[in-house]
């Protein structure tokens, strides 16, 4: 069972890395980003400069929700900040004429500006002196997580109370999701974690597939958001994992961190490999959970990159060959992403059910002897 | 990597993990637990419903084989209720030959013993019409005088053919 599961978290890990590489074009857009100012002003954005910062601003998370940025349709949101003492102001204090969140916004006597897509604290010219306030606005990716986060509610709560009220058969839209509630229970809970003790993590992995999967989907919807492919929203979800993984951690399972050999060997046979053997394994429980964070962020992330980009061919192209390639190219790519929006779900979930299955094995210790 | 971590939110890390743990909270209460209940429930309810079926089957197994058997039995036993039957019958019918068959030689018997006493009784009156028949015709002899040999002849024949008319 345990090789199965082991081998199993290999093909998954060598499915998913490749796409690590692509990310790393995240690293240019810094030298671009000035850019992005200048050409801002309602103009179609057509050189191969502004579709690079054009996709860079899109990936980041920003203070207000945009609609449709270039025509202004945007709903402010929260800007809630700590900087000796509680600032609350709506975001569109930082909007000009023109709908750019570039100005200076002024609150209890203190300014704020937006720069890089994080607010610091200036002065009343808007001279940047780089000194961050504690941050806990209500941005757009906080504002797409309480949504999807209230729609999961309603959709499992009405799920939840149609078996009731229609006597043990589920009902309405919420039967849709039935058989995936089934699957991760059967399929991904069961097999990796056992009979004894799934119960107590499903309802953990059922929300973060769930969560992962519809903040994927959303992602793909041209309200443009990118929650899952933020690197603070994976980490806090591998954070999760990595917590309720070693506070559940069964004595087996510590057992198996620091004393893998068991009885297999005289103690100062093991001693001499546990120098090596131990640190291994304690660097195994951190890098669990951050390659759950990083495959999720970069898998997201290159997505919206290569999708962008491909959409971006067309206008630097612009011609009818290489547009309608380019369409057909992000045509096809955005069909791949929404099955990409699912598998990574599925992996994020397999993966942490399968080190919650770590955390919570227990067997015969003569059988331990004889596995290794 | 620089990049990575100067675009951390600690803001958005910190909603993301309460609101994340907020959801996980409402969902287990609200929506998972009565899910995963109510589809358990059902699961049981097939699971009990086949297992019921099966045990039904096998009862009514069970029962056809009583059956058979009880059938079996009920045949021995109504060839043993006809075997004594015929047995009781064949006895009566044996029993009854002879009772009529003795009773038979008996009427015979008590029929002879009539018919010699009804012979007696005929031969005895037999007699006394002789006797009073002859003293009859002795006085009706007597009374013609005796007038003629033939006369007396001729009544002595007369005589006798009444008597043998009677």
């Amino acid at each position: 069972m345990r090789l199965k599961n082991f081998a199993k978290a290999l093909i998954l890990t060598a499915l998913t890395t490749p796409v690590l590489a692509s990310s790393s074009d995240t690293n240019h857009s810094d030298t671009d980003h000035n850019e992005h100012t200048v050409s801002d002003q309602n103009e179609a954005v057509d050189t191969k400069e502004e579709i690079k910062s054009y996709i860079m601003h899109h990936l980041e998370d920003t203070y207000h929700f945009g609609i449709w940025d270039k025509a202004g349709i945007s709903f402010p949101l929260p800007v809630i900040l700590f900087d000796e003492g509680l600032h609350v102001f709506s975001s569109s204090n930082f909007a000009d004429d023109h709908g750019h969140h570039d100005g200076i916004a002024e609150s209890n006597g203190k300014h704020y500006k937006i720069d890089h897509a994080k607010i610091y604290r200036t002065d009343a010219e808007g001279t940047i002196n780089y000194n961050k306030p504690f941050d806990f606005s209500i941005t757009k990716n906080v504002m797409m997580i309480i949504i999807t986060g209230l729609l999961m509610l309603l959709l499992f709560r009405s799920l939840g109370k149609s078996y009731a009220a229609n006597g043990g058969i589920s009902k309405g839209v919420g039967r849709f999701m039935e058989p995936i509630v089934l699957y991760v229970r059967d399929d991904i809970a069961r097999p990796n974690i056992g009979e004894k003790k799934y119960k107590k993590y499903l309802p953990f992995l059922l929300t973060i597939f769930f969560f992962v999967w519809f903040l994927n989907i959303f992602g793909l919807t041209p309200l443009g958001v990118n929650v899952t492919g933020n690197i603070a929203v994976t980490f806090a979800l591998a954070l999760l994992v990595f917590l309720f993984t070693n506070f559940t951690g069964t004595k087996d399972y510590w057992m198996h961190l620091f004393n893998p050999l068991g009885n297999a060997m005289p103690w100062y046979g093991k001693a001499v490999l546990y120098i090596i053997l131990i640190p291994i394994e304690i660097l195994g429980i951190f890098i669990k959970p951050f390659s759950l964070m990083i495959r999720l962020y970069a898998n997201m992330q290159a997505g919206h990159i290569v999708l962008m980009s491909l959409v971006g061919l067309i206008y630097i192209f612009g011609n009818m060959m290489g547009g309608s390639l380019s369409f057909l190219l992000a045509f096809a790519i955005s069909l791949i992403e929404v099955l990409v929006a699912l598998l990574q779900a599925y992996i994020f979930t397999m993966l942490a059910a399968l080190y919650f299955g770590f955390a919570a094995e227990e067997h015969e210790h003569h059988d331990e002897a004889h596995a290794h | 990597m620089d990049k990575l971590l100067n675009d951390f939110s600690l803001g958005l890390f910190v909603w993301q993990t309460l609101l994340f743990l907020l959801l996980l909270f409402l969902l287990k209460k609200f929506a998972w637990k009565p899910i995963l209940d109510a589809v358990d429930e059902r699961e049981k309810s097939i699971e009990s419903a086949l297992k019921g079926a099966e045990e039904a089957e096998r009862r009514m197994q069970a029962l056809q084989a009583d059956n058979e058997a009880a059938k079996k039995e009920a045949m021995i036993e109504r060839d043993a209720i006809m075997k004594e039957a015929r047995d009781t019958r064949d006895d009566i019918i044996s029993d009854a030959k002879t009772a009529a068959s003795e009773e038979g030689v008996k009427i015979i018997a008590s029929a002879r013993e009539e018919i010699e006493i009804q012979k007696k009784a005929a031969i005895a009156e037999i007699r006394t019409q002789v006797a009073s028949l002859s003293l009859d015709i002795a006085e009706k002899v007597v009374r013609q005088n005796l007038s003629s040999d033939a006369s007396q002849k001729e009544l002595v024949n007369t005589l006798l053919n009444e008597t043998k008319i009677n």
